[in-house]
């Protein structure tokens, strides 16, 4: 695909953007989590329209997974909340990366705010590498219908894991019910460039079912805070010896 | 009244659980947008942090399933997980090879041993 940088309006260049989603490897990968992610919402009995607005709110898969998990299973809400808002912390810096990107000498706080709203990782790793190469005056627009393209996609095959979930015999919708944590531990796996993710992961698949078993209050939380920082003290004594 | 509230609970839920305790940092992003590096060391806490959680959930959904997925039994579950993991190493870090592993292993192995 030649790189999409030369457009002669703003509805070009938003255009540009959805095919750019709907052609990039994560159209697939969204396609796969979002099936499983709706056959959960479906196996903790939430609306399928739930999950929908779910996607265009939160839309962050590992929020929304702990969010759907953690409600259905009944958990309260002060812990859901604080689960959701400490795996979103890494949306943060995500944002700070980004805007310099997206913003120009005219653009308006308004202008950023859909894209701040849109940050997520397959929307972030695809404009950190296609915008360096447009001019800045098409960046927010393109940006804007790369994420819609990405949403929608989450969207429409959250529905079609939903209904599949609901219409498949056991055995079939177990296995849609498996591809959000067999997805999801692959793919963090492959996120973990650095030897504390990789300890942080190998950690939490440890802590979370201990802790749950032993049925300690906000085991999501403790699971993350002793998980995490165990990994990051563990990182930093490594990098003290070497 | 009552019936509206229990229609409209779950997308109050929703709101207040789920999209507040999440966009809130998006927001921080935009509104502190300068100085931060990838590398910094907040960040790479707050990003183990994260991984360690997500990583709670995953094996939490496996061990401990529900629904559908609770019909085929744990050491099946188990042993899937595994074998779509080594499958993602062996087939040099392909997330797709690893995921159609895991799912043909759960299916096998549900076929033969679902109760």
């Amino acid at each position: 695909m030649p790189a999409p940088n030369t457009f002669t309006s703003s509805a070009a260049a938003f255009f540009g953007g959805v095919k750019s989603a709907l052609t990039s490897v994560f159209f697939l990968v969204l396609m796969g989590t979002y099936i499983g992610i709706g056959a959960l919402a479906h196996d903790f009995g939430l609306a399928s329209w739930w999950l929908a607005l779910s996607s265009m709110l939160v839309w962050a898969a590992p929020a929304q997974v702990i969010l759907i998990s953690a409600l259905g299973a009944g958990a309260s809400l002060f812990e859901v909340a604080l689960a959701v808002t400490l795996s979103a912390i890494r949306l943060f810096p995500m944002v700070v990366a980004l805007l310099p990107l997206l913003r120009g000498k005219g653009t308006r706080l308004r202008d950023l705010l859909l894209p701040t709203h849109f940050t997520s990782v397959s929307m972030w790793v695809e404009s950190l590498r296609l915008l360096p190469a447009m001019p800045q005056e098409w960046r927010i627009a393109f940006c804007n219908g790369l994420s819609v393209g990405y949403m929608g996609t989450a969207v429409v095959f959250g529905f079609a894991g939903y209904y599949l979930a609901a219409g498949l015999p056991p055995l079939f919708a177990g296995t849609l019910l498996f591809l959000t944590p067999m997805s999801f531990l692959i793919s963090t796996a492959r996120n973990a460039h650095m030897m504390v993710d990789r300890l942080a992961l190998v950690l939490g698949l440890a802590l979370g079912p201990v802790l749950t078993a032993m049925q300690v209050q906000l085991d999501l939380m403790w699971t993350g805070v002793v998980g995490g920082t165990l990994a990051y003290v563990i990182h930093r004594v490594r990098e003290a010896a070497a | 009244m009552n019936a509206v509230m229990a229609e409209l609970w779950p997308y109050l839920l929703l709101v207040l659980v789920g999209f507040l305790p999440n966009e809130i940092w998006r927001v921080l992003g935009l509104v502190l947008a300068r100085g931060l590096n990838e590398d910094s060391e907040i960040v790479v806490w707050s990003r183990a942090v994260a991984t360690a959680i997500l990583a709670g959930v995953i094996a939490k959904l496996i061990l401990f399933s529900t629904g559908a997925l609770a019909t085929i039994p744990l050491p099946v579950r188990v042993a899937a997980a595994v074998c779509g993991f080594l499958a993602y190493l062996a087939m040099r870090r392909s997330v797709f090879a690893g995921v159609a592993v895991g799912e043909t292993a759960l299916l096998l192995g549900g076929f033969l041993f679902a109760h």
